[in-house]
């Protein structure tokens, strides 16, 4: 803890509140994006599952986190204001839900797969609009944020979608990560611009870092690999187009809240004024 | 309605951290942990430097970012502007130390002692229902709660006032009711001028601090002193109009 009036990195949120927006947003944008995608039957269940599993470990993470775990249940405690509380709804929702329409989709008894996909979405605007509401960090509390969080969780799923091609074949899957990748890689721009000159150095130095591998790594790269698993029609490029999409996504999220959660310090707006005061007479 | 805020005039203020000091030993708080504290600030470059002293600690804002954020609501804000806390409630999730612009929270997740093994006095005032949950300032609620019911009036009789107001050996500090107009923070406001920390994020601190008097008259410059350079006027002792904007 700093006690200067310079900006410092939070600590409060490490690798573990990191992890629950990495593994929360890319399962919630993978349940999203199956639903989206209409699969259906047993690689629909197991991607809705895989899904699950990921915001499951992502809530692991953030419990591991709390310093009093065995009163988890208080933070159903304030849905009128808190967006921690409304992500905990939604996840608390999406669970359940998102297994019965896995079972479903594997006994083909029902379609219940949209509403999973809903509820993933709350999930995802809710943690995204958390992030957000933490007015102490910089570039977090700007609004942009949250456009900027639901586009990467969503690019993460539909990454993730892509990887697993070869096990549903669904032609959307190369679509949904070009859109999204470019909607990332915009919004990033509009971001790190509405940033400007309001960065602490080493929060700017860990963003941008984080940027090339969010444009490069993660949009550049697999642009290139779907044109080229389209040419040569090689579904590994394609699989490894989505994981890089996902895994680019996954790095931005650890450094915007390990690295780049500055606080924006103690400002002295006017100096005091001591003593007699001389002027020009 | 009641208002309690506080103002710290940091024309007073030299820095010497008594109010930490009597705020640790008045809220046992644990090592590492200060609720009130004064940040020193040099500003400017050799050889026009200013060193500014600065206490900080939980501003009880109006429209807090902390009592949003809780998902437990075990930070609450009273009626009469108090951000208190409910250890009991809290899970320590830290929502509200990372969404405190003030930097005002503390999440403590073991216990700690000066020398290691706790001494008598640390035994004595250790709380293990502050241990993993967030804390703060709280204005020493407890005080001005006690205080009132005994007919006191906080700001005013020691007994019922923050203990860093009463500990500040300059009269730096100063607590009181910001909707009373004769209260001694609403004058303070009213004759000086002063600001609030990060106001453009709209939180409304119910912390202000005061940097300058009142702005003088546009009235004929006083003459200077004798000794004085020639050129010079110095602006005291005249006819000072109050401000209450803060305004520069």
């Amino acid at each position: 803890m700093s006690f200067g009036p310079n900006p410092w990195q939070q600590t409060q949120w490490d690798w573990r509140a990191a992890g629950n927006f990495i593994g929360g947003g890319a399962g919630s944008g993978l349940v999203m994006i199956t639903a989206l995608s209409g699969v259906q039957g047993a690689a629909a269940a197991a991607l809705l599952l895989a899904g699950l599993a990921l915001v499951g470990l992502g809530l692991a993470c953030v419990w591991a986190e709390l310093g009093r775990p065995l009163r988890a249940m208080n933070v159903f405690i304030n849905p009128r204001t808190s967006w921690m509380t409304r992500e905990s709804i939604a996840a608390s929702l999406l669970m359940p839900v998102g297994a019965a329409a896995a079972y479903f989709a594997w006994t083909g008894a029902a379609n219940i797969v949209w509403l999973a996909g809903l509820l993933a979405l709350a999930f995802i605007y809710c943690q995204s609009r958390m992030l957000q509401g933490a007015r102490g960090i910089v570039a977090w509390r700007e609004p942009l944020s949250v456009q900027l969080l639901l586009a990467t969780s969503l690019a993460e799923g539909a990454g993730l979608f892509l990887l697993a091609m070869p096990w549903h074949g669904s032609p959307l899957a190369a679509l949904l990560v070009i859109v999204l990748v470019l909607a990332r890689a915009g919004i990033w721009f509009l971001y790190r611009q509405r940033l400007a000159g309001r960065l602490a150095a080493r929060a700017k130095t860990a963003l941008d870092g984080a940027g090339r591998v969010l444009l490069v790594g993660g949009t550049l790269l697999p642009l290139l690999l779907v044109a080229a698993s389209y040419a040569v029609a090689g579904p590994v490029l394609a699989a490894l187009a989505g994981l890089l999409a996902a895994l680019a996504g996954s790095t931005m999220k650890f450094v915007l809240v390990t690295r780049a959660g500055f606080n924006q310090g103690f400002a002295l707006e006017q100096v005091p004024v001591r003593g007699a005061r001389w002027t020009a007479g | 309605m009641t208002r309690w805020a506080m103002v710290a005039d940091l024309r007073r203020c030299v820095g010497c951290q008594t109010c930490t000091a009597s705020c640790k030993v008045t809220n046992a708080t644990p090592v590492g942990v200060q609720w009130r504290r004064v940040l020193d600030q040099e500003i400017g470059e050799y050889p026009d430097v200013k060193r500014a002293f600065i206490p900080v600690g939980c501003q009880h804002c109006d429209d807090p970012p902390c009592v949003q954020s809780c998902p437990t609501t075990a930070t609450r804000k009273r009626a009469d502007g108090i951000v208190t806390m409910d250890y009991d409630l809290c899970i320590g999730c830290a929502y509200c130390a990372v969404s405190c612009p003030y930097q005002a929270r503390y999440r403590t997740l073991r216990a700690s002692f000066a020398y290691g093994e706790p001494i008598d006095s640390e035994a004595m005032t250790h709380r293990a229902e502050r241990l993993a949950v967030a804390t703060k300032c709280t204005f020493c609620v407890e005080r001005i709660d006690d205080g009132l019911a005994q007919g006191l009036k906080p700001g005013v009789d020691p007994e019922a006032t923050p203990a860093c107001v009463n500990a500040c050996i300059a009269k730096a500090m100063t607590f009181g009711d910001l909707d009373d107009p004769a209260s001694n923070v609403s004058k303070l406001l009213a004759e000086n001028r002063h600001f609030r920390m990060h106001e453009e994020l709209g939180t409304g601190p119910g912390f202000f601090y005061l940097w300058d008097a009142g702005v003088l008259d546009p009235s004929p410059p006083l003459p200077p002193p004798p000794g004085s350079s020639p050129g010079h006027a110095l602006e005291g002792e005249g006819k000072w109009s109050a401000l209450r904007g803060g305004q520069a």
